[in-house]
């Protein structure tokens, strides 16, 4: 008993001829059927060239186009041949002529010799298949596909819509029900002979002849009438992407493809000479004796599919530039954001890091250049730290900082005084983690050795902005972890805070917060807001500071008692 | 239409070229010393024929182009600037020649590399491209440079140019859309950070349509930074996907630099006012140097492809 290949082919004739003395040579019969677009010189010519072979045979030629009924009836014409002459074949291989055989071919036979009834062919019902494009699952049956879709596609569509309208709709004959699955199937003689002597089969013809893409639905239906053991699986490898056209397989794919244990893999590029050399005479290169196992080739072209479909989190690219809200993940990884910390303690930075392994930065949207940690002018990626080049365009700076360094958590400080054209980038991140102390813009300017007249203008203009930044990250489109705290709040017992951002960093070197950053002297800061607000500028952000307190450094020194003007 | 009166026919071979040849299109001017690797390298490639506009050479490139097996020649005196930077020659022999065919355009200091370059030929590719229904394929630019001065490893005939100039800036590119003709704007680079500091918005444009399954109806707009009909400019997933994409290195910084700066400068054959090449020739009077400590050595397309400069997209 033996195995029987039909060989569907259109292009790459060489190749075809190549597989086809493969299969020939190990005892297979071989029927082969080329598409009648083949001009008729270029078919006699091939097959000429297989002359020399009495059990390859060429059988009537039909128009195959893609998703059409020719490529069945084309299919059904060669297995009738094959059946009726060659008593001693057992199964049907159906194979293209780019379908490439992985093991020896006796390893193939042996494999169905020991299941002389099982049918190969991948058969589920329309609901449970994940993989139809472009839309059409059930309404493959119940629709009727005048036009080719690859070269009508608007007349196509205009058909499905027009039925969809009128609500037309076709029953399925003697309510089979319909089932899809790959093209490539190996069935036995049994159940091949009974779908093409079924009595029925002119109505089923009739029927698959108006479905849409029938060679993965008329076997794939008609098995389940007459088979006793359906095996719902194909032997051939074949992988498709997420537009449902195959992969194809290339020479560097080698390796991939021997380990993959398939009896038949397909698309194989025509010119992958390695692999037809590697697989159709290195009989040395057969594989282990195993259930075939495509898994390992899985892995790779789903994540190809993945990668077409989601991409990188965070990439911006040239052939990957998401539109605004559509870029699963607007930042390639988790960062945080502090305002006011760097202003309210006077080492802030520096005990971030040595406390989170993080690389903390300064204000890098700061007006005069990018402070970036350590003072550095660039940094991964050679991102260089002039403002000019920044402003250009924020959110690419933003996007470009975090996916340079992923891998490595960055933090960084942001003030009111600095570049606020991210915010909205920001505040829509769910990756960014924003922690302010409102307010605390005030506690530079509160130190600093300016005119009264100057700092008055400068604290109302600080305040105006940082106010609109709060409402940008208290608004509703806001995805960013936000935290905020008054000044006030804030001074009256900082180590929960701290705490929180610590463990929400993740990455803490200690397990309870011992040593807390150094928060400047604050005493006269009351009397200084007083000040503001006696010049008619209300400071409001800080929360409420009376006139007398702050003087404590640290929460751990004692209290003092409010004092209630 | 006119400016093909421009040419003159030097040698025409294109009656040697087969229905499925992938061409390549580039004018050139001076260049002799980069050629010869120049065209091994495209042509080991898979690139079946050449097609060069030599833009009055006087360096002897146009009688050693006129030698090649596969190159047909055109020669024009006429301005660069006025054809549109060369565009316009090379669109008439496009339109006349490469209908149905798979064409790259490329200066002579550009080299294409696109995902599997090490593995798998040009044809791989396209014949992939022609499966997914794909007209056009993005490949940006991005300019390699020598560590210390460029005029430090001279260069020589034959050599490749990257074994000097394999550095790059890995991650400092800006995008825009442009809504006119719907293609991404990429700007960044050593260009922007070293020479556009202070200007970024006058840095070179490194977005490029290279390669293109040519019909007679399409044609490129600005060098090749994009084309019309305005879907072949469609290279880039809008929705969080990644297409298929290659990169250009661009081996411009070299010894010879300096010389073809000058030259350029003097001609003002380039884009707005050669405002590239006055910043060029504005600092490296100050011998500038390119490299800093974030470069990035080059190693292969799979290290593009990591960095985020290039992509896969569903070919595996």
């Amino acid at each position: 008993m033996t195995v029987g290949i039909v060989m569907l082919v259109h292009t790459a004739l060489g190749r075809a001829e190549q597989v086809a003395r493969h299969w020939s040579a190990a005892g297979c019969p071989v029927v082969i059927h080329v598409d009648k677009v083949v001009p008729r010189k270029t078919y006699n010519a091939f097959v000429a060239a297989l002359s020399d072979l009495s059990e390859v045979r060429f059988c009537g030629r039909y128009r195959c186009e893609w998703g059409t009924w020719g490529i069945v009836e084309a299919t059904q014409s060669a297995s009738e041949m094959m059946l009726a002459h060659y008593p001693s074949v057992r199964h049907v291989y159906l194979a293209s002529g780019s379908c490439l055989p992985l093991r020896p071919v006796q390893e193939l036979i042996d494999y169905l010799d020991e299941r002389p009834n099982t049918d190969f062919i991948e058969s589920a019902t329309t609901s449970e298949v994940p993989w139809t494009v472009g839309g059409l699952d059930e309404e493959r049956f119940t629709l009727r596909f005048p036009v080719s879709w690859k070269r009508h596609r608007h007349l196509f569509d205009f058909f499905v819509n027009i039925q969809r309208k009128l609500g037309m709709s076709r029953k399925m004959p003697n309510g089979i029900l319909p089932h899809m699955g790959s093209q490539w199937w190996c069935l036995s003689r049994r159940t091949l002979s009974a779908i093409l002597q079924d009595p029925e089969r002119p109505t089923y013809d009739r029927f698959f002849s108006q479905v849409w893409i029938p060679d993965e639905s008329y076997f794939q239906t008609l098995t389940r009438q007459y088979s006793e053991n359906i095996e719902s699986r194909s032997l051939t490898l074949s992988k498709f992407d997420f537009q449902g056209k195959p992969h194809i397989f290339y020479d560097d794919h080698l390796q991939l493809l021997r380990r993959s244990d398939c009896f038949v893999a397909r698309k194989i590029w025509p010119y992958a000479d390695r692999l037809y050399e590697a697989f159709l005479t290195d009989a040395a290169g057969a594989m282990k004796r195993t259930e075939p196992n495509p898994g390992k080739i899985d892995r790779i072209f789903s994540k190809a599919v993945e990668r077409r479909t989601r991409g990188r989190s965070g990439l911006y690219m040239q052939s990957r530039f998401p539109n605004e809200d559509w870029e699963n993940g607007v930042t390639a990884a988790p960062y945080s954001m502090f305002q006011g910390f760097s202003e309210l303690f006077e080492n802030f930075e520096p005990w971030l890091a040595a406390a989170t392994g993080a690389r903390v930065h300064g204000h890098i949207f700061a007006k005069d250049r990018v402070h970036y940690a350590d003072g550095q002018t660039a940094i991964n990626g050679a991102l260089s730290d002039s403002p000019v080049l920044r402003d250009y365009n924020a959110k690419a700076f933003l996007t470009n900082l975090i996916w340079n360094t992923r891998g490595e958590r960055q933090c960084f400080q942001f003030g009111p005084d600095d570049n606020q054209e991210i915010n909205w980038r920001i505040a829509k991140d769910p990756n960014a983690q924003v922690s302010v102390i409102t307010g605390a813009w005030a506690v530079p300017l509160f130190r600093s050795n300016l005119d009264f007249a100057a700092i008055r203008a400068i604290a109302a203009r600080l305040q105006k902005i940082e106010s609109e930044h709060m409402d940008v990250l208290r608004s509703p489109y806001t995805k960013a972890r936000v935290r905020i705290w008054t000044m006030a709040e804030f001074i009256e017992a900082p180590m929960e805070p701290l705490q929180g951002i610590l463990d929400e960093i993740g990455r803490t070197k200690l397990r309870r917060l011992s040593e807390a950053p150094k928060m400047v002297d604050l005493s006269g800061f009351g009397q200084f807001l007083q000040n503001l607000k006696n010049q008619g500028m209300h400071p409001y952000l800080m929360g409420d500071f009376p006139v007398e307190r702050g003087v404590e450094n640290m929460p751990k020194t004692q209290r003092k008692p409010y004092l209630v003007q | 239409m006119r400016k093909r009166r421009e040419l003159k026919r030097v040698v025409n071979r294109t009656d040697q070229i087969r229905a499925d040849d992938l061409l390549l299109f580039c004018t050139q001017r001076n260049e002799r010393i980069r050629l010869p690797y120049f065209l091994d390298y495209y042509r080991k490639m898979g690139i079946g024929h050449f097609f060069f506009v030599d833009n009055d050479s006087d360096d002897g490139s146009l009688a050693y182009l006129a030698d090649q097996p596969d190159v047909s020649l055109w020669h024009t005196t006429a301005s660069y600037k006025r054809s549109r930077f060369g565009v316009d020659w090379l669109n008439w022999l496009q339109i006349k020649y490469a209908h149905g065919h798979w064409a790259l355009t490329v200066d002579p200091d550009e080299f294409l590399v696109y995902p599997f370059c090490d593995t798998r030929p040009l044809r791989a590719l396209t014949d992939w491209l022609d499966a997914s229904s794909i007209k056009s394929f993005s490949a940006m630019i991005l300019d390699m440079y020598p560590k210390g001065r460029l005029d430090e490893q001279p260069y020589q005939a034959g050599q490749d140019p990257m074994d000097i100039a394999c550095w790059f800036d890995s991650g400092n590119y800006t995008i825009s859309r442009n809504h006119r003709f719907t293609n991404l704007w990429i700007q960044g680079g050593p260009r922007a950070r070293v020479f556009f500091a202070d200007e970024p918005e006058k840095a070179p444009a490194l977005n490029k349509v290279p390669l293109v399954k040519w019909d007679k109806r399409y044609a490129y707009v600005s060098s090749t930074h994009m084309l019309l009909p305005r879907g072949l400019n469609q290279v880039y997933d809008e929705w969080g996907g990644e297409k298929a994409s290659g990169v250009l290195l661009h081996a411009k910084f070299l010894d010879t630099f300096g010389a073809k700066a000058k030259e350029e400068l003097e001609r003002g054959q380039h884009y707005a006012g050669s405002v590239e090449y006055k910043a060029y020739a504005e600092r490296l009077k100050d011998d500038p140097q390119l490299w800093c400590k974030w470069s990035e050595r080059y190693i292969n397309w799979r290290q593009l492809e990591i960095l985020g400069l290039m992509s896969k997209g569903n070919w595996a």
